[in-house]
């Protein structure tokens, strides 16, 4: 398919530009101005709503695709929290407005959602106070061990260390990396949890808190959550709780209850707000009430009268993480959801997201290997059987043969510590018929790896493209058309 | 249940085929763990939801005349612009691990990273960044690895916003932020110069700046060049309609603020950070990165490229640790710079100046109301001295529906009585005119 700008027809014009009504008054030394105009693509409105519906026919999207990306929680999107965000109302708003006198009453709906999101929040998760300013998951990581960072400097601690197990995410490790700290990693068990003993071996004075995804990415949860959340503060470390995976105890579970000290939230998982091709997302952070001084400037609150404003005046804070008050619009969205599920919904979510994921497990679990022959959460992790592996087919085949038969793959090689591996997270709005004809697929799949595995290597056929050249796009680097 | 498809009749099902019960899923939690029912209401139908927002939305007042800018500006958005982002192939997709099946979502980044050097003057962008305060920070960075220098000049023409943020995120790191004073509404090219080291990492600038002014940093580029270390620009990427581009001027890396591009102002977010650099640095820039490439019949692709800088496959030594960026406000950008064309955009960016400099003439008539600044091209936005305190003139403005500008003294003390005044292409002559009859009134 053409890019753009090879559609492009010099003198055609798409979307005419308001007429003037001031003349050319501009104020501008010419020494200052580009010597001509950025070659932006000449078109008409019609060509580029074609070039751009046909390029969304390229895409598999929720709405188009069962999307089992583990980790991910590709859940349905409610088009109502879509419509809603569109509301003149909030979309038309100034993000400076409530920092000029007298315009934090014009304000008052917007500072509502951020409040009410934040009590939401805090009793879903059972901590004492929530910045909503962080705009993507990794991105609230930063601000906790931030925060982190801030509780250790104020009480005159020396850490220099982060914990994260081997299993975790990679924005973790990276986020403590940023942040400062020294990164050591934690060993699992062949059970697929923290290896306690191991972390016993690495904890000293030195550590400065523990990053932690629960369930975690084999989808387990970790029976010795607490114990370990209990070792964590007996060096006065903080334990740091990744919802990456909250979308399976939502509801029924609190991180705050576990002894989590400090949590993010990643609202485009668990609460539905959509994934957009690779964000904005949302990552609320919240803390238990003695690091509450340190989130970051501004935070929402209520006053005696029932109105809402901006607090700026926190001296400890860790200062300033985003130009204002997060992802709005996204945290709309989120709010939405939840004032549609309400405690019973958002139990049934976290119900629903574990059964679908423990009957591919169960079903599937004769056809491939399973990480850990375990009850899994929100996603199960498989790996290809000996068989399979045998005649040359790897978790990457396996994907692109899903592709073929409609469905877009799981997540694969992740986590790092299962050779092969498949992730795979249905979530809660999948139905019954969809995990049978996922199930039907993958079963297909596993039998045509042994009688006819070059078939599958073949996959996928039915694709625009199949199977693009890594190497060569990165050793012959085309990353723009100028 | 809402969004939830297994009735109850098929959850017995699914749970007697594989011989679990409910509970059993949840037996691996220890019963202590499990919480009781959440204090947060029982679940509303659509209807009253979208009661109860459409009720929350009226309480917020978009009928104010904006002259408020600050970097975070109102401009107009074509019809089409909404239309094909809610496509729900782009917007219910996620980051394009799997080509084949990404390929929409793809080619746009790829076409956007395109774009976004188009504008900037620039060879190679990234995917986007969260915003423009996030980006700046990690262009910072960014030239902190390729310089192996821990100190950075920053001058206070830049977006406080921006420079506040980037005070938080460097408080636990050691890295040397040397702050130097605008004066004639241009960088300040004496502290620059003589700051300017071969400790260096980088010198942070904006153009236009914070304040509006324009400025050619071409000087500025050289000197840092001499000693080694980078030029950073921050820039509003309308003004490239017709500004000249910080490649023009040298710069090593650009970042910026995407949200004119087509983003509604929504109260401060979602909004996009664009990053570009020059193909030397690629290898040290920050976030996803789409290629062109072939696939394995030879045809024409897009792809992920140079992955190994990136969280998932570096952990700990990556370059940053942003995983979802803003795709979809990448995309909006994009789709609004086609729908506006060449000549578009470079009308959009003209009309803003002229209505600014309409303006500027307007405003400066009234008795006792002066220019603050020396240098006297502007883009878009331009600060005034007023003969009162600019935040009481603020606040009795919006009693007249105008949103008069930003109060600099939130950031800048001794401007006490300094208004920030931003006109888009939006504003009338007709709205400027009252606008100015309405400053006149309460001076």
């Amino acid at each position: 398919m053409k890019l753009i700008f090879e559609k492009s027809v010099k003198g055609r014009r798409g979307v005419r530009t308001t007429r003037s009504d001031v003349g050319a008054t501009i104020n501008i030394n010419r020494e200052f101005l580009r010597e001509k105009p950025a070659e932006i693509s000449e078109l008409s409105e019609l060509d580029v709503v074609r070039h751009f519906t046909e390029l969304s026919r390229r895409n598999f999207g929720v709405d188009t695709n069962f999307y089992p990306l583990g980790s991910c929680t590709m859940k349905y999107n409610p088009k109502v929290a879509e419509r809603i965000a569109s509301y003149p109302g909030f979309a038309h708003l100034h993000p400076l407005l409530p920092q000029l006198r007298g315009g934090g009453m014009l304000t008052q709906g917007a500072l509502a959602v951020l409040y009410e999101m934040d009590m939401l929040l805090r009793e879903i998760t059972g901590m004492a106070g929530f910045t909503m300013q962080p705009m993507a998951g990794a991105h609230g990581e930063l601000a906790g061990i931030m925060l982190m960072a801030a509780y250790h400097r104020d009480k005159g601690n020396k850490k220099t260390t982060v914990l994260i197990p081997d299993s975790a995410h990679g924005t973790n490790p990276a986020s403590a990396a940023i942040a400062g700290y020294k990164v050591v990693s934690v060993a699992s068990t062949d059970k697929g949890v923290m290896d306690v003993g191991a972390l016993k071996k690495v904890l000293n004075n030195e550590v400065a808190g523990l990053m932690l995804t629960c369930p975690n990415t084999l989808g387990l949860f970790d029976p010795n959550i607490r114990e370990i959340c209990d070792l964590i503060h007996s060096v006065d470390g903080l334990a740091y709780y990744d919802g990456a995976n909250l979308n399976a105890i939502v509801g029924k579970a609190r991180p705050g209850d576990f002894g989590f000290d400090i949590v993010h939230i990643n609202l485009h998982k668990t609460f539905a707000t959509p994934h957009g091709g690779g964000g904005p997302g949302a990552g609320p952070v919240g803390v238990t009430q003695k690091l509450v001084d340190y989130l970051p400037i501004s935070i929402v609150v209520k006053r005696n009268d029932g109105t809402y404003a901006l607090e700026y005046d926190r001296p400890k804070s860790i200062g300033y993480i985003a130009p204002f008050y997060g992802n709005f619009a996204i945290i709309l969205r989120a709010y939405v959801y939840i004032l549609m599920l309400g405690a019973e919904g958002l139990v049934r979510v976290a119900e629903n997201a574990v059964l679908n994921a423990n009957y591919i497990r169960v079903k599937l679990g004769k056809y491939f290997e399973q990480a850990v022959e375990a009850i899994c959460k929100h996603e199960c992790v498989l790996t290809p059987s000996k068989k399979m592996l045998d005649a040359g087919v790897h978790a990457l085949d396996v994907a692109k043969a899903l592709i073929d038969r409609g469905f877009h793959p799981p997540t694969v090689y992740f986590p790092t510590t299962v050779h092969d591996a498949i992730m795979i997270e249905p979530t809660e709005t999948e139905s019954k018929e969809t995990m049978d004809s996922f199930i039907e697929a993958m079963i297909d799949i596993s039998k045509l790896a042994t009688s006819e595995p070059e078939k599958i290597k073949a996959s996928p056929v039915t694709t625009p493209v199949c199977r693009p050249d890594d190497t060569a796009a990165a050793k012959n680097l085309n990353l723009a058309c100028l | 249940m809402p969004f939830i498809a297994n009735t109850d009749e098929q959850r017995k099902q699914m749970l007697a085929e594989i011989g679990l019960s409910m509970e059993g899923l949840f037996s691996d939690i220890p019963k202590g763990l499990l919480a009781g029912k959440l204090d947060i209401g029982e679940g509303l139908p659509e209807q009253e939801v979208r009661g109860v927002l459409a009720e929350l939305s009226g309480k917020n007042s978009i009928d104010l005349t904006l002259f408020l800018g600050g970097g975070f500006y109102d401009h107009f958005i074509p019809s089409a612009v909404y239309s094909i982002i809610s496509r729900s192939e782009f917007y219910t997709a996620y980051t394009p691990y799997q080509p084949e099946v990404s390929q929409g979502t793809l080619q746009a980044i790829y076409e956007y990273q395109s774009m976004i050097c188009r504008l900037t003057g620039m060879e190679a962008a990234n995917a986007s960044l969260y915003d423009g305060g996030t980006a700046m920070y990690e262009a910072m960075m960014m030239a902190l690895r390729i310089t192996g220098r821990n100190k950075v000049i920053i001058d206070d023409s830049v977006n406080p916003i921006y420079r506040v943020m980037i005070e938080s995120y460097t408080k636990n790191l050691h890295i040397e932020l040397v702050k130097t004073h605008c004066e004639t509404g241009q960088a300040n090219r004496e502290q620059i110069l003589s700051k300017l080291d071969t400790d260096t990492a980088a010198v942070i600038l904006q153009n236009p700046n914070f304040f509006g002014c324009v400025d050619d940093f071409g000087d500025i580029a050289k000197a840092a060049h001499d000693k080694g270390a980078l030029l950073v620009v921050s820039c509003y990427p309308i003004s490239l309609g017709i500004l000249k581009t910080p490649g023009a001027m040298g710069a090593d890396i650009v970042t910026g603020e995407g949200q004119s591009l087509g983003l509604p102002m929504s109260f401060g977010g979602p909004y996009l950070g664009f990053m570009a650099t020059k193909m030397e640095h690629v290898r040290k820039m920050p976030g996803r990165i789409i290629g062109r490439t072939k696939d394995r019949n030879g045809k024409d692709c897009f792809v992920m490229t140079l992955q190994a800088r990136e969280q998932h496959i570096r952990r700990e030594k990556a370059t940053s640790n942003i995983c979802s960026n803003e795709a979809l406000c990448a995309l909006t950008a994009l789709v609004y710079l086609s729908l506006l064309g060449k000549e578009g955009l470079r009308e959009t960016a003209q009309l803003c100046a002229d209505k600014a400099s309409y303006a500027y003439g307007r405003l400066t008539a009234i008795p006792g109301v002066r220019p603050h600044f020396k240098a006297k091209w502007f883009f878009n936005e331009f600060v005034l001295d007023l003969p009162k305190e600019a935040a009481d003139v603020i606040a009795k403005l919006i009693e007249k529906g105008f949103a008069a500008g930003f109060p600099l003294s939130r950031y800048y003390p001794d401007m006490k009585n300094s208004i920030l005044v931003c006109v888009t292409e939006k504003r009338t002559k007709e709205q400027i005119g009252m606008f100015a009859e309405a400053l006149e009134s309460v001076l």
